[in-house]
């Protein structure tokens, strides 16, 4: 039996630890420690709520934008705040721009080199590879000069010492590519690199800059007039439209093709990292408002034992649903620390209880993480774009349904091999791709609104806060690239009462529940096999088709102000 | 540990570099360039970009062309502390030199968890190495703030502590740069009540340090950054905060294309108004363009494509310390440092957040004087139409 440390856990966002137990090369248990906090909602505290957007916003600079949404949204829906339709489809383009945008980076910059191995790629024939990329793509880029070019490229850039891809896993028997798809996947790595650049600049137009654009409680601050010089007019929608028909080609002919090429050569991976049985979705894209979930494009609800045969509704201000425990983080609750409590109720008194760094191992430690750990009717969840898919699919929504059944058909698989690394890996592509379909739809309905001039951004009715109730409380709910996203806010007086976030890699990555359920990075983990214990890319490939993100799911609160286990702060 | 500001004057840290033949430093950017089949033109491109990035214009061509021909791709290594990773975002969206090419031929970035291929046990390594094989040679970019509340437990990596790791990794270091607001002067984690004693770099580490404040700072003043100290192997100009005077020595209102408006006194009221329809002058909604330091308004967003204000929403300050307690940002500030642009913050200096606010009114009062008949005229214009 061997204990596999795992840490940091590069290519992702924040800080992760994983402790792997493995036992005859098969992982058997595991650990996932997220070992950074900031304390975010307690700095919330007190605040206009009007400002919540631009704290929240940087939680995350990889989902940016995605907490600012949540958070608009959570303040409008205390307030009784409806934003105009055509601030409702800025907002639905700036989000699906952010689910093009991160699902490619993803894909190219933070999880290919789990698959792909760059050094093979020298052995490759550029020719061939420029054949091979023509036969599943009909981008005009991938011609054998261009692959000779990106192959010397990283012959010298080898030759120099690799850089930031120095000391990867090169040449472990997992690595299962022909030279010729390393090579096509190294290059798009590049290309990649340099389109992503440009898709957010649909965020600048909108939102004045990338990472973070500007959000506004009651619509937009971008204002529309074709008449002008100094507003959204026709050459900004026409650099928008200009935009999104390149990141069109990318996800479609570069992106998608790649995706199933690469899957095509590792479909033992549909096997392992299922994890999980159950899956969470609280539905996003609205297109009749926020308070009608039946308007949107992603279904809202919950499936359980991987029976699609049914969706079971989710009600996120219902006490009795989500709730969050901490029998092994680093905090206490005033009820015990078996207890769960709904985030309306919740408290937080971080307690660091791990070993005195530096250590080697957080073994025999029962709190090992900064994570809190939800559940939903006691139940651990998955989030993320394979719950969306699945639930979605379950709901019978028709677009979601196409697409899935059509690359089911495409790889020769069916609708089980989902449930795995592989299958989170493909439904983030196809999130993407459906993205792409609703960002030109969005797109276009922009533009008809326009015509007519129907450009009102913003409803000022509840700006000024004498116009608040004393009291107020609202969620403000999205399904961000990694998953299900939820702010609960309580405003009093004007002022910021409690603020609590639930997020996506909180659902996923947390420690095991106080009846010892793990959440998904575990579960998953556990049955993978691992083939060399000091170079366990079995594990990256699992907890990476995650898309983990730590800053978003560690902070602390404190509702009443009370510290009860206060650690002493300078 | 008091925080150690760099001088003004412009330190080479060129010849730290030195020249050596250990493993992944042997080449220079033009040898390298040369191997690859690029043209002697194609060399001469990339230090007119390079240059050009750098503020140095024509003349400066010869100048980061001869550091390219001698100097080797410089060991960096980039840190990541309390951060949300924005700044390692913004720095891909640079434009010039193309992040391929910053990545692949301008320098030899070591180690950064966002986006290294190795984990765990072989990302210490890499780490390490450097440390080890360059010492004295390498740089170190920090993104995040540290916090020291309670042992430093609240940001771990590999089981150490972030400010034990910042301390390691500074100690032989030619130089660290603070990106950002985390960085340079905490950001948001150390918004008041700081329940993690969260601390920006400077104030830890003793020896001097760049600050490259903003939330993210802009992906082309990153890249320019990095290329001054990098390429020309010089520290950039500083002011007395420890910023380069050449993206932080203006306010963003300064330069702003919104300010003949507010010169004109013609301002947004409400959100989408009329005037903000036709593009007004955002400080009645709360603007922080007055008080801000930072090249927004003139090097604009993703490749120039926009700002917050031309996007039609104020500037919430986010390169100035202590922004997030300057609030509400939708209250439009009573008064707000009225230096002139001849004046920059390196005169102004530390005291920036509080002497300057006397100033502000002076500032306002005489823009008002000299704006009240364009005013009365506009009104009578308006008038007439109506």
């Amino acid at each position: 039996m061997a204990r596999v440390v795992v840490d940091p856990v590069t290519r992702i966002e924040g800080h992760l630890r994983i402790e792997a137990v493995v036992e005859n090369g098969v992982i058997t248990d595991a650990y996932s420690a997220g070992t950074m906090v900031r304390g975010l909602e307690k700095i919330l505290m007190g605040r206009d709520p009007r400002d919540a957007w631009a704290i929240t916003e940087r939680v995350c600079g990889v989902c940016t934008t995605i907490h600012a949404l949540a958070s608009v949204r959570a303040v409008e829906d205390a307030l009784g705040i409806s934003i105009p339709p055509t601030a409702e489809l800025i907002r639905n383009i700036m989000e699906t721009t952010q689910y093009v945008h991160d699902h490619v980076v993803h894909f190219y910059h933070l999880h290919a080199l789990d698959w792909v191995d760059i050094v093979n790629a020298l052995k490759a024939d550029p020719k061939k590879a420029a054949e091979l990329a023509g036969s599943f793509s009909k981008w005009d880029k991938n011609t054998p000069a261009y692959f000779t070019e990106v192959q010397q490229k990283i012959k010298a850039f080898a030759d120099s010492g690799l850089g930031i891809f120095a000391n990867g896993y090169w040449g472990h028997p997992a690595y299962k590519l022909p030279p010729e798809v390393n090579l096509i996947g190294v290059a798009h790595y590049l290309d990649a690199l340099e389109w992503q650049k440009d898709i957010v600049k649909i965020h600048a137009v909108f939102g004045g800059k990338n990472p973070h654009p500007n959000y506004l409680v009651g619509g937009v601050p971008c204002s529309i007039n074709v008449d002008e010089v100094a507003a959204i007019n026709s050459e900004r929608l026409n650099l928008v439209a200009r935009l999104i028909d390149q990141a069109d080609v990318f996800v479609n002919e570069v992106y998608i093709p790649d995706l199933l090429a690469v899957a095509s050569f590792y479909k033992d991976w549909a096997k392992w990292g299922g994890g999980l049985k159950n899956y969470l979705s609280y539905g996003d894209f609205p297109t009749r408002g926020y308070n009608q979930p039946e308007s949107f494009k992603y279904a809202r609800g919950a499936v359980l034992n991987r029976d699609l045969s049914h969706v079971y509704p989710v009600n996120p201000r219902d006490q009795q649903e989500i709730k969050e425990y901490i029998a092994h983080s680093w905090y206490a609750y005033e009820g015990g620390d078996q207890t769960g409590l709904h985030p309306w109720a919740g408290e937080t008194n971080i307690k660091y209880s791990g070993p005195k760094p530096p250590f080697e191992s957080l073994e025999g430690y029962d709190k090992y993480s900064f994570l809190k750990t939800p559940r939903w009717k006691e139940n651990p969840m998955e989030v993320g774009p394979l719950s969306r898919l699945l639930v979605s699919y379950a709901a019978g929504h028709a677009d979601v349904k196409e697409l899935v059944g059509q690359t089911l058909g495409k790889l020769g698989v069916p609708v089980d091999a989902l449930f795995s690394t592989l299958g989170r890996t493909a439904a983030r592509g196809l999130d993407a791709a459906l993205a792409m379909i609703w960002l030109k739809e969005f797109f276009g309905n922009l533009m008809d609104r326009v015509k007519t001039r129907e450009v009102s951004t913003f409803n000022g009715e509840r700006w000024e806060p004498k116009t608040w109730p004393s009291e107020a409380e609202g969620v403000g709910l999205v399904e961000a690239p990694r998953g299900s996203l939820a702010h609960w806010i309580k405003i009093r007086n004007g002022a910021i009462e409690n603020y609590q976030l639930v997020v996506p890699t909180t659902w996923n990555g947390s420690p095991r529940d106080a009846k010892l359920q793990h959440s998904s990075f575990e579960a998953s983990l556990i049955g993978t096999p691992v083939a060399k214990l000091d170079e366990p890319v079995e594990i990256l490939r699992t907890i990476h088709s995650f898309d983990p993100c730590l800053a978003c799911s560690v902070h602390l609160y404190d509702p009443q102000g009370r510290h009860l286990h206060r650690v002493s702060f300078e | 540990m008091t925080p150690e500001i760099l001088s003004r004057a412009s330190i080479p840290v060129y010849q730290r570099f030195g020249a050596t033949s250990e493993a992944g430093m042997g080449n220079s950017i033009w040898q390298s360039m040369e191997q690859k089949g690029y043209s002697r033109r194609d060399f001469i491109k990339l230090c007119t970009a390079a240059a050009a990035a750098a503020g140095l214009g024509q003349n400066g061509v010869a100048q980061v062309a001869s550091a390219f021909e001698k100097k080797e791709k410089p060991a960096v290594v980039w840190m990541h502390f309390q951060e949300c990773t924005c700044c390692s975002e913004s720095f891909i969206r640079a434009s010039h030199p193309i992040v391929v090419d910053a990545l692949l031929d301008v320098l030899s970035l070591n180690y950064t968890e966002t986006l290294m291929a190795a984990s765990g046990f072989q990302a210490e390594k890499s780490l390490n190495d450097t440390i080890k094989n360059h010492k004295g040679k390498y740089i170190v970019l920090v993104e995040g703030a540290v916090p020291t509340a309670d042992d430093g437990v609240y940001c771990m990596i590999g089981g150490k502590t972030a400010e034990s790791i910042l301390q390691e990794v500074a100690a032989d270091a030619a130089a660290v740069v603070a990106w950002g607001s985390c960085a340079s002067n905490g950001c948001v984690q150390a918004a008041k009540p700081n329940p993690t004693g969260a601390t920006p770099i400077h104030k830890l580490v003793n020896k001097p340090v760049i600050n490259v404040p903003g939330c993210p700072p802009i992906a082309d003043v990153m890249m320019a950054v990095v290329t001054h100290v990098l390429v020309l192997g010089q520290i950039p100009a500083l002011d007395s905060l420890g910023r380069p005077k050449e993206f932080y020595g203006r306010r963003v209102h300064d330069t702003c294309y919104r300010r003949p408006n507010y010169d004109a006194g013609l301002f947004v009221e409400s959100w989408d108004d009329e005037n903000a329809r036709k593009g007004y002058c955002l400080y009645k909604m709360g603007c922080r363009g007055p008080v801000t330091y930072n090249a927004c308004s003139v090097v604009r967003w993703n490749e120039g494509t926009s700002y917050p204000i031309q996007s039609g929403h104020g500037c919430i300050g986010c390169s100035e310390e202590g922004f997030w307690d300057n609030g509400p940002f939708y209250q439009h500030l009573p008064s707000f440092p009225g230096f002139g642009i001849e004046s920059t913050a390196d005169t102004v200096g530390t005291v920036v957040g509080v002497a300057t606010l006397a100033g502000v009114a002076a500032h306002a009062v005489v823009t008002n004087v000299r704006k009240h008949k364009v005013i009365a005229e506009v009104h009578a214009e308006e008038q007439k139409e109506s």
